[in-house]
């Protein structure tokens, strides 16, 4: 099973499930993180910094430690 | 007086919002229990006076960060006759959820879909009348930005209010749905279905293409220092006439109306007019000009979506901190000056990476403290050496930022996830930066005024009395608490003069030259040649790193104390900056003295 940290830019996948306590599963709902979404991995930034994901019209920074707990389909 | 909340996702445009149905009308507010500064304004609705509160963006009613709970804490403990909610148009199909937690409420509520211009370019239209029917309240398109839609909204905010309600719920009632979770997916799904049309991928070109650049992986860096060099020069430049020409007009003020004005006065009474309030006065109105123009172009980077760039480009290195993007950028700015780095720090949600980020930008060598550095280097040190001293400095300056962020980061843990949205490039309007500017000094103005003229004041006292010796000289009370700390000033090498003028330093950084010429009852080149009789280059140097670590005026220690709503957090600053401040001026004098030097 793949996860959105293992991407490399320019690769999509379905969210298949998200693995994080209360706090960080609501606000990633919130920005769209749901299962099913479609997500991009757009670039990262250099010496292993966050990732730059686009789900729908969302651009999105995150850290490769939450971008760990998302698991992907990929298409 | 009805009372409305305007709520809103984080970058749906809601404070534009705010500043458009306030004008400059808004003020900072106090509410009991919330630890962040909240705009309100009254506004005339309907036939009523309003009073319309700028609520913290939240991405949940139910989640965990700090503004959520500002705002659950705002919503539990306060009548509210009327939410409205603002959502960012373009992301309807996410951001409905917001709406419909608020709808559990029960609370009068009226939706504001913004961002009607950059919706339409995107191809999306909304039906705000099928939408208004499922939800159950009235829903309307706005531009915040450019107004459209503006009117209408107010006109639809004055029918809710004036449309009678059996009850609003209690506070007490919100306060216990609030804590009801809910499941409200499948009705936001079915709502969108029926009432929104919407490409499927949505692509901002522009944006696109500029972030290639931007946020290429080696050209982001460079661009970003770019960037940041060159507003901090603008900032700087422009500055310092303005600053000029700000002095000169007190200064001309003083010597033409108020000097002949007061001068039948006793000589106590002149002297604390003048060199105590008006001098206190002058030190407040120093850092007007430099407020407005940070926040000029502060407020260009954050509506730009430059600062969540910066974030993303700098994220690696300030994490390692505890901080993160956006605390660099702030610091930076601190090198320029402390005050309004501090008030920038705002747009930092998590209350513990705010304190930790506040706790460090005081220790950046700003261009005040710059000032004293050149003179005595000047007057300790040959030419050829000046570069390096101040290299040194400098080092030393980002050594004691590093080491306090190490230091206190697990005091101020962030427990917020680093996950940020990247809106759109845009352009903010000439009125939203300028209305910015403006609140940012009103706020400046209101919080420290009272706090800095009461030190200059004290200081003034301090320096001038008992009146009957030599304004500023040992036998003053400001020379024997000298004296009295002589046991633990000596080990740096401090005198009883240098310590006068670093309580004067307490006040300004600015005054400390102009102190020693007080101190030492010459100028200019007599007054360099007298210090470097008195002293020598290893005692100066330790003045200088003193100067450098501890608080760095007294502008900074009322911004920090207004800012962070916490005295306790302005006295850890002062406590921890003096201590560090005597401890490397410790090591460094002791040190250079076991050296032989």
């Amino acid at each position: 099973m793949t996860v959105l940290s293992q991407l490399t830019p320019g690769q999509q996948g379905t969210i298949h499930a998200i693995h994080a306590e209360q706090a960080l599963y609501q606000r990633l709902n919130a920005l769209g993180f749901r299962i099913g979404k479609q997500i991009a991995l757009i670039r990262r930034a250099s010496f292993n910094g966050p990732l730059h994901v686009r789900i729908g019209a969302t651009d999105i920074i995150l850290r490769e430690s939450e971008a760990q707990r998302i698991q992907l389909d990929l298409a | 007086m009805k009372r409305i909340a305007l709520l809103g996702m984080p970058n749906t445009g809601k404070s534009t919002l705010f500043n458009r149905l306030s004008g400059a009308s808004a003020r900072v507010g106090n509410w009991p229990g919330i630890t962040v500064d909240l705009m309100s304004a009254k506004i005339l609705l309907g036939g009523h006076i309003a009073e319309l509160i700028d609520l913290p963006g939240l991405y949940d009613l139910h989640g965990f960060s700090d503004d959520e709970q500002v705002v659950r804490h705002f919503l539990s403990n306060h009548t509210v006759d009327l939410v409205m909610i603002v959502l960012n148009s373009s992301q309807i199909d996410r951001q409905l959820s917001l709406a419909l937690q608020i709808k559990q409420l029960g609370l009068p509520t009226l939706l504001l879909l913004n961002m009607q211009d950059e919706a339409k370019r995107a191809g999306i239209t909304i039906d705000t009348v099928a939408m208004a029917a499922q939800l159950g309240f009235p829903v309307q398109t706005i531009s915040a930005k450019y107004g459209d839609g503006c009117p209408q909204a107010l006109q639809a905010a004055a029918l809710v209010l004036n449309t009678p309600v059996s009850t609003i719920p209690s506070p007490a009632h919100v306060a216990q749905l609030l804590e009801v979770d809910t499941q409200i997916e499948q009705t936001m799904h079915n709502i969108v279905k029926h009432a929104v049309q919407m490409p499927t991928q949505l692509n901002d070109e522009t944006t696109d293409r500029i972030d290639r650049v931007l946020l290429h992986p080696w050209l982001g860096l460079p661009l970003f220092f770019l960037a940041m060099f060159l507003l901090f020069q603008f900032i700087f430049t422009a500055g310092k006439p303005l600053q000029d020409g700000m002095a000169w007009l007190l200064e001309l003020f003083r010597t033409t109306a108020l000097e002949p004005l007061f001068a039948s006065l006793p000589a106590w009474l002149n002297g604390l007019l003048l060199d105590g309030i008006y001098n206190g006065i002058g030190t407040v109105a120093a850092f007007v000009p430099i407020i407005v123009l940070f926040f000029l172009v502060m407020s260009m980077v954050e509506d730009s979506g430059y600062l969540s760039r910066a974030a993303f480009l700098m994220d690696t290195l300030m994490a390692k901190m505890g901080l993160d993007g956006r605390g660099f950028v702030m610091v930076l700015m601190g090198f320029g000056c402390n005050v309004p780095a501090l008030m920038g720090t705002r747009v930092m949600r998590s209350r513990p990476m705010r304190l930790l980020t506040m706790l460090v930008i005081p220790l950046s060598l700003c261009s005040a403290r710059l000032q004293v550095f050149l003179f005595m280097i000047a007057t300790l040190f040959a030419a050829s050496q000046a570069a390096y001293i101040m290299f040194a400095l400098y080092m030393v300056s980002f050594f004691t930022i590093f080491l306090t962020a190490i230091l206190f980061k697990h005091q101020y843990k962030s427990t917020e996830p680093f996950i940020l949205e990247l809106p759109p490039y845009r352009f903010p309007t000439p009125r939203q930066i300028w209305l910015r500017g403006w609140q940012e000094v009103k706020h400046f103005l209101s919080r420290a005024t009272k706090f800095i003229i009461i030190g200059v004041v004290l200081v003034w006292l301090l320096t001038h009395y008992p009146t009957n010796v030599a304004p500023a000289s040992s036998a003053t009370w400001a020379g024997q608490i000298g004296q009295l700390f002589a046991p633990v000033l000596n080990p740096i090498g401090i005198d009883t003069q240098l310590a006068i003028a670093l309580i004067f330093g307490f006040v300004a950084k600015e005054i400390v030259v102009g102190s020693l010429a007080v101190i030492y009852g010459l100028q200019g080149d007599a007054l360099s040649q007298q210090i470097a009789m008195n002293i020598d280059w290893v005692q100066g140097m330790s003045f200088m790193l003193f100067t450098l670590i501890y608080t760095p005026c007294l502008s900074t220690i009322a911004t920090m104390k207004s800012e962070s709503k916490s005295s306790g957090f302005m006295w850890l600053s002062i406590v921890w900056s003096l201590a560090l401040a005597w401890l490397i001026s410790f090591i460094f004098y002791q040190g250079a003295r076991a050296l032989g030097l």
